[in-house]
């Protein structure tokens, strides 16, 4: 790739990264640049490693082949001391905030040396402040991260990078979390900070946000640059063949009657946990032979909805009601839902979905091993449990030693197919995707959503939960938006455009928007 | 330094890191000799002779085992669930204490029906008794080691007073002792004229029914559900709560049989020293065996063995006892690491 | 009244702040190893350890002070084993901490009767004095202060030390953040496992400390199961504290003082007719109390217990 654009001095350069993890490649001899107050977006799918050689830039995996230089100085790999110390400042997609601590004391942490007397408060909340009005991010310094917003909270982990007077930052899927309007935010500071000299290494895959804030693009794919370009003479169509390659197919679900609703939530509303909202009078009705996508951004009660689905939570105020409009009631739990017919995909795989040391056979009865034929008289039958998991990784296709070996060696798409598998098994009637696809490969994510679409067309009713706008506008056949609680009336596939449905994420057009 | 998780370990590291953690504790051992200025090895050979080299010496294991493969099982059960019960103390004697109280002097029962009823009641005394924990633990989140760990020091005292008090033998000369238990509340032995009694028998029979429950029935499932993943078994349908009430009950009620089965088959009445940390042990007993039921059998009777042992060593070399405790704890430490290391490399970063 | 005279009564206090002592010590110790992130069960051994370690060094002919640094220094090794054990192998505190109990204490009888075969009365040795007995005489409050040898007062300083050190300097920040979210402090480059080892070898050499008051200010002597259940009885001083220094002191001087009224109690012509193991149990049932009364002001460490490894979230 060429190099001489742009002027300013070379501040950052990679030459030749290469990383194994065991048999896959995450990183093959990539090479970059980043020069003074330049804006570098780093493009590509999931899994195409961008995480992983930032990582490695950030001194939190060391590379197996390749060098990291930093103002020209070859920077120790595997040390994220000495990325500190260099000027390299990360926002990781995770925070990394301590939530019981307040801002000022996660700014302050690792900032001094560990054998001094005194924190020095006071002379820090002086210069958080001068630091906040000069880059526009407002924070209370002695509010806990707890109580703290997603954006506010973001706010304060750019203000670590700051504070350690960083000269690049780099910004890890920075906007998956906030709202259009928030990500707007995000970007101005950001060409502020550009602007005052620091540079920028911003990782995406989102083709828009890339064309607003970066000057240059490098695109990854399986691992590698698959190409690079000036935004100014580059568009989001080439981009996105870069990225993607061959061009994937969306499937295009056939339109179909809505038919009865199986599960409707009748004006329900729970409270909120923690910092994240409970519903506030929702009304939904699943149908059957229906997709019904849940647009929003994550924390706005996606997860006060999956779990009433679910049968893990029962509303405070209003009903849940089952297919012919019985009242689910005060047993509504996860049995009573499994026994209604609700098959469940949770959010968190690896937390509800399975059990990680179980045998494969194991977790595809770890919802039905009450009934038979897997157990009768309290008596477990190992071979029918058997039985489901061989039928399941046939059917599924699921990559694995076999039904003996345990779960956790599995890889996330093929512990995804099986909980999936598992859920369509006994034919239900009502299914809850709780953000089914997140994290899986492109091959994963065609199967899982191709199994749903299927489900679909033979009649159930299916809840689709997802961050990802694209995923719930192309699989949908009506989308609801979730903000702040609040659940927007239905619209039709087609209906509304991606940035109408973003204003509504933002918490506009609710009819009682606070 | 990282811990790199090995797929699928091969058969060197599979036995061969237990096999040097044992190593290490006997190397432990000879050091310790050294230090008390005994011959080193002979010191592990003179533990290993007195433990199971003669037929005095087996039986005397096997009756030190007894105890212990219930308090494993009680230890081992809890902890699949992850129920921390530290307090199997407590439940022995509370299972002695109802042994004594149904058994001794003139029982208002008798004939066949005393003995189970016996030690049916020192299970629900056992039971009841974590049962206070478990709950606490899942309704208001208190710490159940705490809890029973500090149960095992007022079960002592109530025990002590009772000793001292309403059941204290008039016969005893002043010691806190309690009447002898009647004949027909006694297990008989299991070979006449062999010093082991069917408390052994019915440990055997109980780590057998254990691993039944564990491996082949659905409450077995949900505890083992409940232990490594509650959320996951939660979501799935399971009840959380209620499957960690139930193996309280199983966990109290095993470790109270260690208690009626060291009153009713060894000891014939109660005293305060019953139980030298037999409940203590069953920790050591259960991690050794990896938590398996059957593993316990095994296990107890290697812990028992280093007791048994390290008394006839001590008496012949002169090293205190206390090396036995010293080896059981350092093979614990020395086991659970050998067993991490069969699943995770250390690597650099 | 017989419960207003004991309250009423100079020595009573002096008890309450005398039986206090080891419990600040070791809460502490095991608060600064929670507050890392690390549960240490190993406390109620290594207080057992603390008291020989101590003692034996001021038998064979240490200084006073001397025998307290052993002690220190001997609770460091346990808690180094303990940390490197829970914090880069990750192995369940529980076990790993009920492991290092056993073996301390077993190590502690075990040297105890290798090094004196012979005896069956346990030798004393000369204790700590009180730090100022001129000013004793003072109504109620001087035996409280001035009639306690220099440990006790030593015990407060540790607490306002900790307090100090946790809340006020960058390394106590980090090792709150340690048992808060490892991945803010691995973010800065600092070396979690790092600092909890570092934090459970320092408590751990404050709870050998709190054992060796046992043997060098309390008692004289060295005996087996000395120690009887105060570890267990620290840990839950800490969930009653909230983890918190002021506040865990505080649980400590309240618990020595109800201590200290049931041995008075037990004196008194009421007290004659209950039995007087009643009244032993009612530390470890007013410790249970504590636990459950505190128990929905749940402030522990978010990452207490949860062994950290790279890369893993």
């Amino acid at each position: 790739m060429s190099e001489s654009e742009g002027g300013g001095e070379i501040v950052l350069a990679l030459r030749g990264i290469t990383k194994r993890f065991g048999p896959t490649l995450a990183n093959e001899r990539i090479d970059l640049t980043l020069r003074r107050g330049e804006a570098v977006a780093l493009l590509g799918e999931n899994g195409a490693g961008k995480t992983t050689l930032m990582n490695i830039l950030f001194g939190q995996y060391a590379a197996d082949e390749g060098t990291v230089e930093v103002f020209g100085r070859p920077l120790p790999p595997g040390r994220p001391r000495a990325a500190l110390e260099a000027g390299i400042g990360m926002v990781h997609q995770h925070f990394t905030l301590a939530e019981n601590l307040t801002v000022l004391e996660n700014i302050l942490l690792g900032a001094a040396p560990l054998a001094g007397l005194s924190l020095g408060r006071g002379a820090a909340r002086a210069r958080l402040a001068a630091l906040s009005a000069e880059y526009g991010l407002k924070v209370e310094p002695d509010a806990r991260v707890a109580a703290l917003t997603v954006g506010e909270r973001q706010r304060v982990e750019i203000l670590k990078a700051l504070w350690r007077d960083a000269c690049i930052l780099i910004l890890d899927e920075p906007t998956a979390v906030l709202t259009p309007q928030e990500a707007e935010a995000l970007f101005a500071t950001l060409r502020r900070a550009a602007a005052k000299g620091l540079s920028l290494v911003f990782i995406s895959h989102k083709l828009h946000e890339v064309m607003a804030v970066a000057n240059r693009v490098v695109v990854l794919r399986r691992g590698r640059v698959a190409g690079a370009a000036r935004v100014a003479e580059t568009d989001a169509r080439r981009l996105a063949a870069m990225m993607v390659g061959a061009e994937v197919e969306r499937p295009v679900p056939a339109p179909r009657a809505p038919g009865e609703p199986l599960l409707s939530l009748d004006k329900v509303s729970t409270p909120p946990s923690g910092a994240r909202p409970g519903l506030r009078r929702v009304s939904l009705d699943l149908r059957a032979g229906t997709i019904t996508g849940l647009a929003g951004v994550s924390g706005n009660g996606q997860a006060a909805l999956a779990a009433l689905v679910a049968g893990a939570a029962r509303p405070a105020e209003g009903r849940i009601l089952l297919a012919g409009g019985r009242e689910a009631g005060p047993g509504w739990s996860p049995r009573a839902a499994l026994r209604e017919g609700v098959g469940r995909v949770p959010e968190d795989r690896k937390r509800e979905g399975v059990v990680a040391d179980f045998t494969l056979a194991e977790n595809a009865m770890l919802e039905e091993y009450r009934a038979s034929p897997f157990s009768r008289f309290g008596w477990l039958s190992r071979r029918a449990a058997r039985a489901r998991a061989e039928a399941l990784i046939a059917e599924h296709d699921i990559r694995c030693p076999g039904p003996e070996a345990r779960i956790r060696l599995l890889s996330g798409g093929n512990m995804q197919k099986l909980i999936l598998g598992r859920a369509l098994a006994p034919g239900p009637r009502v299914i809850l995707a709780d953000q089914p696809a997140r994290g899986l490969d492109v091959g994963a994510v065609a199967a899982i959503h191709a199994k749903l679409l299927a489900a679909r067309d033979g009649g159930a009713a299916i809840l689709l939960i997802s961050e990802d706008l694209d995923e719930v506008m192309s699989l949908s056949d009506v989308i609801h938006v979730i903000s702040e609680g609040r659940l927007s009336p239905p619209f039709a596939r087609g209906e509304m455009s991606a940035a109408a449905l973003g204003l509504r994420m933002a918490g506009e057009g609710f009819a009682d928007a606070a | 330094m990282r811990l790199e998780p090995i797929p699928a370990p091969g058969p060197a590291r599979r036995f061969g890191l237990p096999a040097l953690a044992l190593a290490a504790t006997a190397a432990l051992g000879s050091l310790l000799a050294l230090i008390a200025g005994a011959e080193p090895f002979g010191v592990l050979g003179l533990i290993a002779k007195g433990a199971f080299g003669s037929k005095f010496a087996l039986l005397e294991t096997l009756n030190r085992a007894t105890p212990l493969i219930f308090t494993g099982l009680a230890v081992a059960v809890a902890f699949r669930a992850r129920l921390w019960n530290i307090g199997a103390e407590a439940q022995l004697y509370a299972g002695a204490l109802m042994a004594v109280l149904i058994g001794a002097g003139t029982p208002a029962i008798s004939g066949p029906f005393l003995l189970p009823f016996m030690a049916l009641a020192a299970m629900l005394a056992g039971a009841l008794l974590l049962l206070g924990p478990a709950l606490l633990k899942t309704r208001l989140g208190v710490d159940e080691v705490v809890t029973t760990l500090l149960l095992n020091f007022i079960m002592l005292l109530f025990v002590s007073m009772l000793l001292e008090g309403p059941l204290k033998d008039p016969m005893g000369m002043g010691w806190p002792k309690s009447e002898a238990l009647a004949r027909e509340a006694r297990l008989p032995r299991i070979v006449e004229g062999l010093r082991l009694h069917w408390g052994f028998g019915l440990a055997l029979i109980a780590a057998l029914l254990v691993w039944l429950l564990q491996s082949r029935t659905t409450l077995g499932f949900e505890m083992r559900a409940v232990g490594e993943n509650s959320a996951a078994a939660r979501y799935a349908g399971m009840p959380v709560e209620r499957t960690i009430a139930l193996t309280a009950l199983l966990s109290g009620g095993l470790a109270a049989l260690a208690g009626f089965s060291e009153v009713s088959g060894l000891k014939g009445n109660l005293t305060l020293d019953l139980s030298p940390g037999f409940g203590y042990a069953g920790v050591i007993v259960a991690m050794l065996a990896l938590l398996h039921p059957l593993g316990v059998v095994l296990s107890a009777l290697f812990v028992a063995g280093v007791f048994v042992g390290a008394d006839s060593m001590s008496r012949a070399a002169g090293v205190p006892t206390y090396i036995a405790d010293i080896l059981l704890a350092a093979a614990l430490l020395f086991m659970s690491l050998a067993i991490l290391l069969t699943r995770f490399r250390v690597a650099r970063d | 009244m017989e419960i207003l005279d004991i309250l009423l009564s100079a020595t009573f206090w002096a008890a309450a702040v005398r039986i206090a002592t080891p419990l600040i010590f070791a809460t502490m110790g095991e608060l600064i190893c929670e507050r890392a992130g690390v549960l240490n069960l190993g406390i109620e051994g290594i207080m057992a350890m603390g008291a020989f370690t101590g003692w034996i060094a001021v038998y064979a002919g240490a200084d006073l002070w001397a025998g307290v640094g052993a002690a220190f220094l001997a609770g460091m090794l346990f808690g180094l084993l303990h940390g490197v054990l829970t914090a880069p192998f990750g192995l369940s505190q529980h076990v790993v901490g009920l492991g290092i109990t056993l073996l301390a204490s077993a190590v502690a009888a075990f040297a105890y009767r290798v090094s004196l075969p012979q005896v069956t009365n346990p030798p004393k040795i000369e204790p700590f004095q009180a730090v100022a007995p001129a000013l004793a005489d003072f109504p109620i409050l001087g035996p409280a202060l001035f009639a306690q040898t220099p440990l006790t007062w030593a015990a407060f300083a540790v607490a306002g030390l900790t307090a100090f050190v946790l809340w006020r300097t960058p390394l106590g920040l980090a090792v709150r953040a340690a048992g808060e979210s490892p991945e803010a402090v691995a973010a800065q480059g600092l070396s979690v496992n790092g600092l909890r080892i570092g934090a459970v070898m320092v408590g751990s050499g404050l709870m050998a400390v709190g054992g060796a008051f046992l043997t060098l200010s309390a008692f004289s002597s060295f005996f087996f199961e000395m120690v009887n259940g105060r570890g267990w009885v620290c840990i839950a001083l800490v969930v009653f504290g909230a983890w918190r220094p002021g506040k865990a002191l505080l649980g400590a001087l309240l618990f020595a003082a109800f201590d200290a009224l049931q041995v008075r109690l037990q004196q008194t012509p009421m007290g004659a007719d209950i039995p007087y193991q009643i009244f032993l149990m009612a530390p470890y049932a007013l410790s249970i109390l504590a636990l459950v009364v505190m128990s929905r002001r749940a402030a522990a460490p978010a990452a207490l217990m949860i062994p950290w490894r790279k890369g893993e979230r």
